[in-house]
């Protein structure tokens, strides 16, 4: 699909750099004229969405960054700082905060999407991890940056958080405790914490923009997946990204930002814990000690194994899962639409995930389905959160290392069609008329 | 978009939302340690989108404040020249652009003495405060304020309208909730009874462990009482609009740039809505040849 560029350099400039560094031919055969399904929905709009929350957290965080201070005496009050006294200073760290959620709602979409549409299978497991390696960088970010308003959840999330590898001293007594001393760089969470996760919150980002060309390098090679899940054949099944995605992705791109405003300017602290406006004290542990949202199905992994190890082995194992998939999904048929079986336990999947975020959110113990009481206390017994997660979390394993491998080898599919361009056509005719796709905007 | 993928799309739709649904209705019988009451029913003119602060009931909130709250609780996060800032209680748009230049920042401000370096001989002064100094602290230290209050420290009231679930409702609701502790219920010395604080009382209940009272013990007594402020306005000094203007008051300082906030979200917002529009038309207007 790449290789043939149709650049045509027509200035003497142009034609000077073309020979030297062919930046603007680059530039034009993978933003303009490159080849895309013609059938791409909205669930493909995501990707960029998600560029333009990269782009609004760096710009927003360069400039917090001008203003903030990285110590555990004066942080909490550079932030305030910033929301009362830097001119627009509250807009600014709004953007941040809620665009970090944001960020996080966008590549939820864009990976359910991939694992519906089967948009990790040949020729695209490289896609597919490098874009695996960008969810793992930005979680590291998100958790890192929730760390630096110095709130109590701030604090007491990158306690527990940080205390998680000292189960390895379970596999080799003493390394886990090592690991948690140099993750915090002394023997507590403390301003030695705070100042490198800061300096690592600042460099993360730039990672990710770095991981994000090689995403796209690597999606321009086998070029785009699509809803039917079958690769272009023609010419006939494409059509050039500008202006007809440029335009279509742009559309998304403002839905999205109507969202992402409406939370800014009018509901600004709905996704934030009201205990992380009350400056960290190591002294007072809050009651509930809560992830940002975008963390929960995995704290909720985490809690249901009574074992701390196996915990965090297990919520670590979840992410693996995502890396892994491309190897455990065993079905030819790339898109879930031609997969009636596969289509349910995805959903069943979905809303498994759903349910161990929302255990994430409540205490352990909580009772779901009350049975009878507790002869003593008189507390309600039954079924409890943890229950309930392990149920999830079960499931969640359960799809990919049995469901995904073995219904590929079992599932009945429906008839795939024979390209894209099939499906789309009333009676399955010409294409579209000629010349419609070259210049759309000379038509009438 | 052919009929049976449409289908397909509203039937994926409709399990999702299926599920989500049918988790919010899982009984939930939360058994948290604290089991505090929810705030009560209360309005304030700043709810929603379009809703403003009153600026009257800001200067009456302030009031509340200055008279009864800043004798234990520190502001420290708020400087005598925002009160006259765009949005604030004394904003006066005869003086738009420099709140510090604000006849009535300065007058508030030279009500308080701060403590200073004198620069000359290097000792520590009291000076008359200036509109860029934040509120004047009650106590010099934390170990201070510990001292007068029995060991419990009030704290500082800048963000506490964010700082606890349910906001301003909630402060209105913690000032007016105080009553008799229930029969069984032993307060230890120093400590109230107030429904509304969060807190474990089950080691000082007799009765049976199912029925722990809602609430907790506080270490404030109740403060607000009829006519504990009596307001410029002649608005009444009851209970009700005493709790009402600090709580609103409280929301101002968590939340200084609300108003500016709001009216910036307003614009943006009919902004993105007339663009997105155009970019809708656009690409109906670029897609229409192509079956797609
Ligand atoms: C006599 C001193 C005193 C005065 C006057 C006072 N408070 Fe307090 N306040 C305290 C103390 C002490 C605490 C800490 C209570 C505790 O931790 O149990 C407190 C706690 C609070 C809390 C936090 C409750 C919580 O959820 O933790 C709020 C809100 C509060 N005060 C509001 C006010 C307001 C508003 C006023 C003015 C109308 C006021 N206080 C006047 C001493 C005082
Ligand atoms: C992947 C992109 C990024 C994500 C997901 C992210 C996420 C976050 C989050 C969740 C917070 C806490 C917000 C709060 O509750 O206050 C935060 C704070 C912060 N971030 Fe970022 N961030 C990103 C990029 C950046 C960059 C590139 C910089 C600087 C160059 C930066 C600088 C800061 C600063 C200074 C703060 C502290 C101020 C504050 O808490 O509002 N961030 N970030």
């Amino acid at each position: 699909m790449s290789g043939h560029s149709t650049y045509e350099p027509k200035t003497g400039f142009e034609r000077w750099l073309d020979v030297r560094l062919p930046i603007i031919r680059m530039a034009k055969d993978t933003a303009i004229d490159f080849p895309t399904p013609k059938n791409l929905n909205y669930w493909w709009t995501f990707g960029g969405i998600l560029a333009v929350c990269l782009v609004i957290q760096i710009v927003t965080g360069v400039v917090l960054a001008m203003h903030y201070v990285a110590n555990s005496a004066m942080a909490f009050n550079s932030v305030e700082h910033i929301m009362r006294d830097v001119n627009h200073g509250w807009m600014i760290r709004y953007i941040h905060a809620n665009g970090a959620s944001m960020f996080f709602l966008a590549v939820y979409m864009h990976i359910l999407r991939g694992m519906y549409y089967g948009s990790y299978k040949a020729p695209r497991e490289v896609l597919w991890l490098l874009g695996c390696v960008i969810y793992l960088l930005m979680m590291a970010t998100g958790f890192m940056g929730y760390v630096l308003p110095w709130g109590q959840m701030s604090y007491y999330g990158a306690v527990v958080i940080t205390n998680l590898f000292s189960a390895f001293d379970k596999v080799i007594p003493g390394v886990g405790t090592a690991i948690t001393t140099w993750l915090w760089g002394g023997f507590a969470v403390d301003n030695a914490t705070l100042n490198r996760f800061f300096s690592l919150h600042f460099l993360l980002p730039f990672m990710i923009a770095g991981v994000v060309g090689l995403h796209i390098w690597a999606l321009h090679v086998p070029g785009n997946n699509n809803p039917v899940g079958v690769e272009v054949k023609s010419k006939e099944d494409t059509v050039p990204f500008h202006p007809y995605y440029t335009v279509k992705d742009g559309f998304a791109i403002l839905v999205f930002l109507l969202l992402f405003s409406w939370f800014v300017f009018f509901a600004p602290e709905a996704m934030g814990h009201a205990d992380n406006q009350v400056p960290a004290n190591p002294l007072a542990t809050p009651t509930h000690i809560v992830p940002e949202w975008y963390f929960l199905p995995f704290y909720a992994i985490l809690r249901a194994v009574p074992d701390k190890l196996f915990g965090v082995l297990g919520m670590f194992g979840a992410i693996a899962m995502l890396f892994a998939l491309p190897w455990l999904d065993t079905s030819k048929v790339k898109s879930m639409r031609y997969r009636p079986t596969a289509r349910w336990f995805f959903f069943l999947f979905v809303a498994a995930t759903i349910g161990l975020g929302w255990c994430g959110g409540k205490l352990p113990d909580d009772v779901v389905l009350p049975v009878g009481r507790d002869a003593v206390t008189g507390e309600a017994t039954g079924f409890t959160v943890v229950m309930l997660s392990q149920t999830l979390a079960i499931y969640y394993f359960a799809y990919f290392l049995v469901i995904l491998p073995a219904l590929g080898l079992f599932e009945k599919t429906l008839p795939v069609p024979e390209n894209i361009s099939t499906p789309v056509l009333p009676k399955g005719g010409a294409a579209m008329p000629s010349g419609a796709a070259a210049s759309p905007e000379k038509k009438g | 978009m052919q009929f049976g993928q449409s289908i397909q799309t509203k039937l994926s739709g409709l399990i999702a939302a299926i599920a989500v649904g049918s988790l919010a209705l899982l009984p939930v019988a939360a058994h948290a340690k604290t089991n505090e009451k929810e705030p009560m029913e209360v309005h304030f003119s700043f709810e929603g989108p379009f809703g403003r602060f009153d600026q009257a009931e800001l200067q009456r909130g302030y009031k509340v404040y200055a008279e009864v709250c800043s004798a234990c609780h520190s502001m420290n996060l708020v400087s005598y020249r925002d009160l006259a800032a765009p949005g604030g209680p004394f904003y006066d748009p005869k003086h738009p652009v420099a709140p510090a230049q604000s006849p009535y920042a300065k007058a508030i401000a030279e009500q308080y003495k701060v403590p200073d370096i004198d620069p000359d001989t290097g000792d520590t002064i009291q000076r008359t405060a200036t509109p860029a100094d934040h509120f004047k602290a009650p106590f010099a230290n934390d170990a201070a304020a510990r001292a007068a209050n029995g060991g419990a420290l009030p704290p500082d009231l800048s963000v506490m309208a964010r700082a606890r679930e349910g906001g301003p409702a909630y402060i209105y609701s913690l000032l007016l909730g105080y009553e008799e502790p229930p029969k069984g219920l032993t307060v230890p010395a120093g400590k109230y009874y107030n429904p509304y604080m969060a807190g474990d009382m089950g080691s000082y209940w007799t009765g049976a462990k199912t029925q722990i009272p809602e609430g907790g013990f506080i270490a404030m007594g109740k403060q607000i009482t009829a006519s504990r402020v009596q307001f410029d306005d002649k608005t009444p000094s009851t209970v009700e609009n005493e709790a009402h203007a600090v709580a609103t008051f409280l929301a101002w300082t968590a939340d200084e740039h609300q108003v500016e906030r709001k009216q910036t979200g307003l614009a943006v917002m009919l902004y993105l809505f007339v663009f997105t529009l155009i970019t809708y038309l656009s690409y109906r207007r670029i897609w229409r040849n192509v079956a797609h």
